[in-house]
């Protein structure tokens, strides 16, 4: 009996099951994140020490933590392509990259933002954010690195490389907070003891952290779903060209 | 219905502003790159270039 992931394997047939179900996942992602705004804007209160600045924690805390789960779905994208040759896996660390760049920027940004009426400046480079600067810079070398090579199949095999080196960021940045000097806080969501954080900002912090995996996760999907398609175009017109090369052969004998 | 976001509020705005518009243009990539590539294939397969499996059913 085949697996989930080889039945996922066959890109036509993940074409059709994703065309069903990105719509849903969409769908649900746009109103779990208005419920989100709703509760962050008009139901948590403004926190005791912060005061409304607080408030850009429940966008800043989703970008952040999904900057570093895009980046470990692109080292298991990039392990299952480099092990188990799984057709879609290069497919898929391609079309997260772009992404987890995008979320790691709005992570420094907000970030930012929210540190200088806070710290008082907007930036430091101290063990967090700069190990968050460097992620982000991994993500732009991913990129780089694939569209400066020609030959596609050497291209995906170098960037899944360069992608599981890349992984060893993640748990600098985790426990950056716990070493050196920062001025950014610690862990106070997962963390060992539970949250340290209050329930009234927690839950709309969790509500807007599931709806921005949603909107991920379809955005992800969709942009996988391009890339199959930009695949097939390419192999299309590659055809296209042969046919085309046989045919003036045939026609100068 | 106004909000009161305090001495900051620029900084809150501008935060929720730049997250918006990051994350609209990456939908209006997406949706746009996806459209772009459905127009190749449609034009490949009007010039009666068609994958194999299409062409066996």
């Amino acid at each position: 009996m085949q697996t989930f992931t080889q039945r996922l394997a066959n890109p036509t047939r993940f074409m059709e099951l994703s065309a069903s179900v990105l719509p849903w996942i969409a769908a649900a992602a746009a109103i779990i994140i208005g419920y989100g705004l709703y509760l962050s804007f008009f139901v948590a209160p403004p926190d005791y020490l912060q005061g409304e600045t607080a408030r850009i924690m429940f966008i800043h805390v989703p970008c952040a933590w999904l900057s570093m789960a895009v980046y470990s779905l692109i080292a298991l994208s990039s392990f299952g392509l480099l092990v188990f040759r799984h057709p879609l896996a290069d497919v898929s660390a391609k079309a997260a990259v772009p992404l987890g760049a995008a979320f790691t920027f709005l992570a420094l940004v907000t970030g930012s933002l929210w540190g200088r009426p806070t710290w008082g400046t907007y930036w430091v480079w101290d063990a967090r954010l700069t190990s968050v600067l460097i992620l982000f810079f991994l993500y732009l070398g991913l990129m780089a690195l694939r569209s400066s090579i020609e030959d596609e199949s050497l291209a995906a095999k170098l960037t899944a490389i360069l992608a599981l080196v890349g992984i060893v960021m993640l748990p600098i940045i985790k426990f950056s907070v716990n070493f050196g000097n920062t001025l950014h806080q610690p862990a106070s969501v997962i963390r060992a003891g539970g949250p340290t954080i209050d329930e009234a900002l927690l839950m709309p912090l969790l509500v807007m952290a599931i709806g921005f995996t949603l909107m991920f996760v379809a955005m992800h999907l969709k942009a996988m779903r391009n890339e199959i398609l930009r695949r097939r175009v390419k192999a299309l017109q590659l055809a296209e060209v042969e046919r085309a090369q046989a045919a003036q052969l045939a026609a100068a004998e | 219905m106004g909000l009161d976001l305090g001495p900051h509020a620029s900084f809150i705005w501008s935060a929720y502003t730049v997250v918006t518009v990051v994350v609209a243009a990456l939908i209006a990539w997406l949706v746009l790159d996806g459209r772009e590539q459905e127009r190749r294939l449609a034009e490949l397969a009007a010039r009666g270039v068609r994958r194999r499996s299409t062409q066996r059913s």
